[in-house]
């Protein structure tokens, strides 16, 4: 069955010679194919944001020793559809005095940021939007989009609250970039290419994961920051400036903030999954035996990839529900001191161990890789306990100069 | 090469058009009756005092600063990630030389204080 191995280009391929058979240009062929395609996976998306808004309500639930949401259909699943009625037909306030443009494009672009990383994720070998070869700068572009909409809402409500969220999403946006940044160049090195069909093609052996650890615990951390959420989520602080940059938002303009950030957490889920844990595939070699060449199916490896996504968003939730907030000059200097030095160490290590390593046998590789990475992580604690000693110490010891301030 | 930009530009349009149509529809469905106190700025029910657009200390300029210099040469490392595997152990090495100006600078910054909130 050509249509369960490579449904998109069954499908494009049927509709192309439909639209070659009522005589229109080629060009336009492609164009009205690509739109079809594109609302298809669009409509995906948003249908999971639905689904998504459920997982979040449920999970935070049990998290918090609650129920969640359970009276609207079966687990409450019917939940999500009755919030968004109730947002659509509530009232729509604007302030007076904000700047009616950039209030209005402030959620739009929330929404648009995300949708437009599904264009380069890859849902499977076959399923996907397109395989660009730029792929990791595009997701380092589309991602900073996001951060645009937070800003640009929270500048145009006109509300002191408002702004000071949108500075505060400037200080997270200055600190976490250069991690993430350099560390995707990590997976670029060990993949040798940008391409994340590639990236993914490159980890059927072995995980990307287990060859960089660390370089996955710092692109975590850094995505947490990027989507702003809790230790990170200076920028709404609840406690400290009520809602930050949505506290004028209501109705739809709010919801569309509040689905661009769950579907913007899913999202990362999945990059998570395509740049470390190999995406739709990563099964270590096992689809290249008889028996499990069902993996290979697009539809398998379609469920394979949400079902990681889903698991990195999980982790994402988890760290969200259990860390309390960070505070702001605890956050810069986490980022500047910390952060970046170290994704800094794990680059160079990764590129010359690639290099060095490179003649040895598979395994001696990744073994390679993963002691390097270990003890750089151990210096790394070692380094931080010794620092910590150091403080402990002179708090402890009360100064002359202490004593007087 | 090129379809897959025009792929991206379609890609880009619906993506704008998908949030405004909910928004277009709550505009037809919901109630629109404003009136001064609901419109004015929610700042927990104390009134506003003066304009919200001042020119505000962000403590974090200098931060800012290195970051610019920061994210600019960090998209020349891409290049050399990407050749690697072509170029020999030297390449590697004249990388971490642009890598090592990078960590200087960050030294200088931490050195000067610069990396302290102000």
């Amino acid at each position: 069955m050509p249509f369960l191995n490579d449904p998109v280009n069954f499908i494009s391929g049927w509709m192309r010679s439909l639209l070659f058979g009522w005589g229109l240009p080629s060009g336009l062929v492609t164009v009205i194919i690509y739109f079809i395609g594109i609302t298809v996976l669009v409509m995906f998306a948003m249908v999971l944001d639905i689904f998504l808004v459920w997982v979040e309500r449920k999970v935070v639930a049990r998290f918090q020793d609650r129920l969640g949401p359970n009276r609207i259909g079966p687990f409450g699943l019917i939940q999500p559809f009755a919030d968004i009625i109730k947002l659509v037909i509530k009232e729509d306030i604007t302030p007076t005095g904000a700047d009616k443009l950039l209030f209005n494009l402030g959620p739009v672009l929330a929404i648009a940021s995300v949708i437009i990383l599904w264009a380069i994720l890859p849902i499977s070998s076959k399923i996907f939007g397109v395989d660009l070869n730029v792929a990791v700068l595009y997701l380092v572009a589309a991602g900073a989009l996001g951060t645009l909409s937070i800003i640009v809402g929270g500048w145009a409500s006109n509300n002191k609250y408002a702004l000071l969220g949108a500075f505060r999403m400037v200080a997270n946006m200055v600190s976490y970039e250069i991690p993430m940044v350099v560390v995707l160049l990590i997976p670029t090195i060990l993949a040798n290419s940008m391409s994340v069909q590639d990236i993914t093609q490159a980890q059927s052996g072995m995980w990307f994961a287990v060859l960089s650890p660390l370089a996955l615990l710092i692109f975590l951390i850094s995505a947490i920051a990027e989507l702003g959420r809790s230790p990170f989520d200076l920028n709404e602080a609840e406690s400290e400036i009520v809602a930050g940059f949505h506290i004028e938002y209501t109705g739809m303009k709010f919801g569309l903030f509040y689905a661009g950030e769950l579907l913007h957490a899913f999202t990362f889920g999945g990059f998570i999954a395509v740049l470390f844990f190999g995406g739709y595939g990563g099964f270590f070699g096992l689809e290249k035996l008889g028996i499990f060449s069902w993996l290979n199916n697009s539809f398998v490896q379609a469920v394979v990839f949400l079902a990681k996504a889903m698991f990195g968003y999980w982790v994402i939730m988890w760290i969200k529900y259990s860390m309390p907030r960070i505070r702001i000059d605890h956050m810069l200097t986490f980022n500047w001191k910390f952060l970046t030095p170290l994704s800094l160490v794990v680059l160079v290590n990764t590129a010359v161990l690639s290099k060095v390593l490179s003649g040895l046998p598979g395994w001696g590789y990744v073994l390679g890789m993963f002691l390097s990475n270990l003890i750089i992580g151990y210096i790394t604690v070692e380094i931080l306990r010794a620092y910590g000693r150091k403080q402990r110490k002179t708090e402890a010891i009360p100064s002359p100069q202490r004593l007087q301030n | 090469m090129q379809t897959n930009w025009l792929y991206i530009g379609i890609f880009l349009v619906i993506g704008i058009i998908v949030p405004i149509v909910p928004l277009l529809f709550s505009r037809l469905v919901a109630p629109r009756k404003p009136n001064p106190i609901k419109q004015s700025t929610y700042e927990c029910g104390i009134e506003t005092v003066g304009d919200s657009w001042v020119q505000f200390k962000a403590q974090y300029y200098i931060y800012a600063l290195i970051f610019l210099v920061f994210d600019v040469e960090t998209v020349f490392l891409f290049p050399w990630a990407l050749s690697l595997k072509q170029f020999p152990l030297f390449v590697v090495l004249e990388g971490i030389l642009f890598i090592s100006i990078l960590v200087t600078g960050l030294v200088f910054a931490w050195r000067r204080g610069m990396l302290e909130w102000a």
